[in-house]
């Protein structure tokens, strides 16, 4: 086996024992990259000598890939957008500065949707990112480049950002386990924005135990993020000691059980999913999400109206992209935008001015931050009866690059992974299967409450250790 | 204002929410925001069909309140890291296009 495809625990154990050093990881991590990243475009940018640097500081250290949005000192951070081309970050965030902490080394920065914004990585107005099971299709999004990267060993993890399933469809999509942590489990300061309420940072990674270690490092409480209550970060690996399914009640939501639109082969693995768990001595309980169908609704109001907010800080003044055509401020504004923002950021720009706009507020904002509480309630409710909630985690598996062209259809993509972000819950997708052709990774997703993150671990664990790690179920598909 | 429902079938003024919004856009662009941006809002509007009567807002993604912090001087970025991005700058300060008719710029 080559270094670049260990995962973090058995990059550890290998430093451990002195078989090699963190730059032999970051060497073959990088030749990998040199090797296969014109395939791929999983990386916007690796600079092996910055990431060698720290490996020699930190000499048991393991790299990990970041998405272009979380800033690392001294690095480039584009968020995916021509607007921040150019940009060297003045600071680290925090989720960087823990990682070092606990013995990572950013590594690479990987490719996303602009400003995390879409399911398939294709807006990012950088590069293209390729699935790396079939170079025909996509790799998911927002966190496309970092699904990517650990699905085709183009790095050992990696971090990702998750608003409405950034992390979980592009894990499914690349046969990677990802986690959305609860809403403020970590911190978000040195993240750039894009919806303030929902957006959380995560690990992707090639099994659960790597992504236990990872989620310990980057969790917890910032003086920085006000959003991050002090409670206690466990040692999320040791919560995996023992993980068996034994007695732990699985909700199935019956408003998923006649979706439209749903891949029959999703179909089929979720229900095996279910059916192994069921055989391990898990409870399967049906329970309602009633206000689920909103969620879709809900989300394309809140996301786009923080994202305006957010987003009007890039306005030519301080960084980023300043028109040259700017005669005035006013036009400096205007045209440093217009230049420097994609498509689908300038439509969800318009979206949230639009319904935070007088009049239109209570009808809209009001309205939705209310159904909100529904949707929060929903959880509540079905947790009060169950330990977790078992779902597809993408209506489909990978499509095919420009297959979808319409965006209603696009975030169609996060049917069932929108409803956790808005109830604040965490949420993980873990691979669970092959298309019958053999070719398509696809996961599954199980939901916990808000900091259950050992509850959410363990059950992942559990079913990884029936189902086999990606890797195992990645067989021939393996490139 | 607590059950707001829309009359009618909205239609968003594309051209003008960009102006708010200080995004100058293209005919072409116009065109075809609005014709995707009808169908987003119309999508959308389905939460009119929710009861909330009585429902409070959900503004963040837990309620925590009450977040307080020392009140103490502590070390933020210097000046020349802050500056180090400026797409254009004057000494220690941003430089900008002039704002007030007359000034110098």
């Amino acid at each position: 086996m080559e270094l670049f495809e260990l995962g973090i625990c058995e990059a550890r154990e290998g430093l451990a024992k002195g078989e090699f050093s963190a730059e032999d990881l970051v060497r073959s991590v990088a030749n990998r990259v040199r090797e296969k990243n014109g395939e791929i475009g999983a990386y916007v940018t690796f600079d092996e000598e910055a990431a060698l640097a720290l490996a020699k500081e930190n000499p048991k250290g393991v790299p990990i890939a970041v998405k272009d949005l979380i800033n690392v000192k001294g690095q480039p951070c584009t968020c995916g957008s021509k607007i921040l081309q150019g940009y060297t970050s003045p600071y680290d965030a925090t989720v960087i500065s823990n990682m070092k902490k606990a013995g990572f080394i950013p590594a690479g920065r990987v490719n996303m949707d602009e400003f995390a914004m879409g399911s398939s990585t294709e807006n990012s107005a950088l590069l293209t990112t390729r699935n790396p099971y079939d170079t025909g299709r996509v790799p998911g999004g927002s966190s496309g480049g970092s699904a990517a990267a650990v699905g085709g060993d183009l790095s050992i993890a990696a971090l990702g950002t998750d608003t409405g399933g950034s992390i979980r469809q592009p894990a499914s999509f690349c046969n990677c386990v990802g986690v959305k942590p609860s809403y403020g489990r970590v911190s978000r300061y040195g993240v750039t924005a894009f919806a303030s309420s929902l957006d959380q940072v995560g690990p992707m990674a090639k099994c659960v135990d790597d992504a236990a270690v990872l989620l310990s490092a980057l969790a917890g409480r910032d003086p920085s993020d006000g959003t991050t209550p002090d409670i206690p970060v466990p040692d999320y690996l040791k919560c995996l000691e023992g993980a068996s399914l034994k007695g732990v009640k699985i909700g199935l939501p019956k408003e998923y059980s006649s979706v439209e639109g749903l891949d029959p082969e999703v179909k089929r693995i979720t229900a095996e999913a279910v059916k192994r768990c069921e055989d391990a001595g898990a409870e399967i309980v049906e329970v309602s999400l009633p206000h689920s169908g909103y969620a879709m609704a809900v989300y394309y109001i809140i996301a786009p109206a923080e994202a305006s907010a957010n987003l009007a800080r890039f306005d030519g003044v301080r960084y980023g992209h300043r028109s040259k055509e700017a005669k005035d401020v006013y036009s400096l504004y205007v045209k440093s935008r217009a230049e420097g923002f994609g498509p689908e950021v300038k439509r969800r720009i318009i979206m949230g001015t639009y319904v935070l706009s007088s009049g239109y507020y209570d009808a809209y904002y009001s309205r939705a931050q209310k159904v909100r509480t529904l949707i929060r309630r929903d959880f509540d409710a079905a947790f009060s009866k169950v330990d977790a909630i078992l779902t597809p985690c993408a209506p489909t598996p990978a499509f095919r690059l420009g297959e979808v062209q319409d965006p209603l259809t696009m975030y169609l993509n996060d049917l069932f992974t929108i409803p956790s972000s808005l109830a604040g819950v965490c949420a993980a997708s873990v691979p669970a299967g092959f298309t019958a052709d053999g070719k398509l990774p696809v996961g599954v997703q199980f939901i916990c409450g808000a900091f259950a993150e050992e509850k959410l671990l363990s059950i992942c664990k559990a079913f990884e250790n029936l189902t086999g790690k990606g890797r195992d179920l990645a067989g021939k598909a393996r490139r | 204002m607590d059950n707001t429902i829309l009359e009618e079938a909205v239609k968003i003024d594309v051209g003008y929410v960009a102006e708010l919004a200080r995004l100058e856009l293209t005919d072409d662009e116009k065109a075809l925001f609005q014709s995707q941006l009808d169908g987003i809002v119309g999508y959308v509007e389905k939460i009119s069909e929710v009861d909330v009567d009585g429902v409070e807002p959900m503004m963040h993604g837990h309620a925590l309140v009450n977040v307080f912090r020392e009140d103490e001087v502590r070390p933020s970025m210097d000046r020349e890291a802050a500056l180090a991005n400026a797409p254009a700058r004057t000494g220690d300060e941003f430089l900008l296009p002039k704002i007030v008719e007359g000034a110098e710029s």
